[in-house]
């Protein structure tokens, strides 16, 4: 079974339901995969191999159960989720032996539906970055690519997938973090509407922009994870108590008649790679022969949503990482003899750059003499962003764009944070709104041959309709090619 | 220039972070590049806009009050760089 490696979720869980393979031969398999690939890819940070083989023995033996959907199925976790018994890191120095004693809310979901966890994946340290060059521990490669980045800060997760190591990975979406690394490795990502999945467990970085979604090799997959981790949990008060629908349900469609595809000019002008814009043109094209109507909209203040966004990141950071103080868990300087020297060498010897500069950045921003300068008016312009959004959803259903100006850049090549920033210019906008939104696959850039990812995003709880209009579209491209390593 | 060498040092020590000069002259130049690109919201007239914090609004985040125990002591402890089985131990205070 030669191919076994890039079948996608929905064909593997198919095949270990009916007995035609094991659960112990899949996620052997997988294991080997990640023993040829890892050296050239370092998508993962740690992997819990013996685990995964004595549950998968087990299941085996207990045999599949038709109520688990993700039955046998082995899966990857960014390293920000919490996992019992298993280290989460953030990929950071400061919690390098963090060990903790209960599951995330998402991983409790997906360990109930049967999934097998193979390990944890690399990422921007605290999710803070757009290439994963940030982690403390080690670089992500593009597999389409080792002298390029992933995409941040859900690389790891991006680049297992496009690897053929597991079927599905988890990733977190702030700013475009599962979108971006989605677009550059060429797998599919789902950033859920804000509330739809629980953040419980997830180690927060900016608390009312995150959000946790799947990232997988096809549509159909991410509908099967997205239905298992969406949901209301008593345990996080920001998700939202309201029904899930049956997200496969919504597949399967012919044509995309009667959808109006929204065009914002400001993801089509000036700054766009053309090789980005081809394919994503041809991809509208071809949503358009299929039936869709396209329709110019506005979203004026897309200027502004990365002042907007890293102002209210930065702030919501620099509160959140507050906590790592060396006292409940986490790195500690042992050598201070006084608590606030020990809190202060525990920090600086334990964040990396990116992640100091963040909090500084926040701490000022949020200080009484600027509090009303940049986190006040940042946050009314977030109000004015949601409602542009809202205009524009009055002319159409989604709207669709680029998720990115250019395909993945060369590891080293954005050394200026600034400019870092300046790549999320597409996503931003969403996470500030709260909407859902999905990067999916639409082929290899004519001049780079790296992958593409056309984003689509629309009203609030609106996945079944994104999944719906990204399934047709999908099946009626051309396949995206698995990346030869 | 928005933020100096003295300011960055002054908010790095309130957060608990030790810059070496190096790092203060390299971050108050990075920072103030931000911080001029962060100048064009200024451009916008928010003057009757209700600031938006959170995506989700009008949710109560209230619970009642009851006292319950989802975690044992030794797991708490369990990943402290120092305990006595009992508590937390920090350096000493007084």
């Amino acid at each position: 079974m030669s191919d076994m490696h890039s079948m996608t979720l929905s064909e593997i869980a198919a095949k270990l339901q009916s007995r035609e393979i094991s659960v112990e031969y899949v996620v052997q398999s997988c294991l080997d995969r990640i023993e040829s690939t890892e050296p050239r890819v370092g998508a993962l940070l740690s992997v819990q191999a013996e685990e995964a083989l004595a549950r998968a023995h087990a299941m085996d033996q207990s045999g599949p159960e038709a109520d688990k959907p993700l039955w046998g199925v082995p899966m990857v976790l960014k390293d920000l989720l919490t996992t019992k018994g298993v280290p989460t890191t953030c990929a950071s120095k400061i919690l390098e032996n963090f060990v903790p004693f209960y599951d995330a809310t998402v991983v409790e979901r997906l360990r109930d539906a049967g999934a097998v966890l193979l390990g944890k994946a690399n990422m921007d340290e605290f999710a803070m970055g757009s290439s994963t060059e940030n982690s403390a521990f080690k670089k992500t490669a593009n597999p389409w690519d080792p002298e390029r980045v992933p995409g941040g800060s859900s690389g790891g997760s991006g680049a297992t997938v496009a690897a053929c190591q597991c079927y599905g990975a988890l990733g977190t979406d702030t700013g475009g973090s599962i979108r971006l690394p989605a677009s550059f490795c060429g797998v599919v990502g789902l950033k859920p509407t804000y509330g739809r999945v629980s953040r419980f467990g997830m180690v927060a970085y900016g608390s009312s922009l995150d959000q946790i979604g799947p990232m997988t090799r096809s549509v159909e997959d991410a509908a099967r994870v997205l239905q298992i981790i969406a949901g209301h949990d008593p345990k996080d008060s920001t998700s939202v108590n309201c029904e899930v629908p049956d997200y496969c349900a919504a597949l399967g469609k012919e044509d995309l008649s009667g959808v109006r595809i929204g065009l914002p000019e400001e993801y089509w002008g000036e700054g766009l790679a053309p090789e980005v814009e081809t394919a994503c043109r041809e991809a509208i094209a071809k949503a358009e022969s299929l039936g869709a109507q396209t329709v110019p909209v506005k979203l004026s203040l897309t200027d502004y949503a990365i002042a907007t966004y890293y102002i209210i990141a930065m702030a919501e950071a620099s509160s959140n990482l507050s906590r790592f103080d060396g006292v409940r868990y986490g790195y500690r300087n042992k050598e201070a003899d006084e608590l606030i020297d020990m809190y202060t060498r525990s920090r600086t010897e334990g964040f990396g750059d990116e992640v100091q500069r963040r909090i500084i950045m926040g701490a000022y921003v949020l200080s009484s003499g600027y509090y009303d300068a940049y986190y006040r008016k940042a946050a009314q312009v977030r109000r004015l962003i949601r409602k542009d959004f809202e205009q524009a959803f009055e002319q159409c259903d989604v709207i669709a764009g680029p998720v990115c100006p250019t395909t993945a850049f060369r590891s080293g090549e954005k050394a200026d944070p600034l400019q870092m920033y300046l790549m999320d210019i597409f996503t931003i906008s969403l996470n500030l709104a709260g909407l859902p939104g999905m990067s999916l696959p639409v082929g290899l850039g004519s001049e780079s041959q790296m992958p593409v990812g056309l984003q689509l995003m629309g009203p609030a709880f609106s996945e079944e309709r994104l999944l719906s209009v990204a399934d047709t579209l999908e099946r009626a491209l051309p396949p995206m090619p698995v990346p030869e390593m | 220039m928005k933020i100096s060498p003295e300011e960055v040092a002054k908010v790095a020590g309130l957060a608990r972070l030790d810059l070496s000069d190096d790092k203060i002259e390299l971050f108050s130049g990075q920072l103030d590049d931000i911080l001029n690109y962060m100048d064009k919201l200024g451009e916008l007239d928010t003057s009757d806009v209700e600031p938006m914090y959170s995506p989700v609004e009008h949710t109560t985040v209230l619970r009642a009050d009851e006292p319950r125990k989802d975690y044992s002591r030794d797991e708490v402890l369990s990943n402290a760089p120092e305990q006595d089985g009992a508590f937390f131990i920090v350096p000493r205070i007084v």
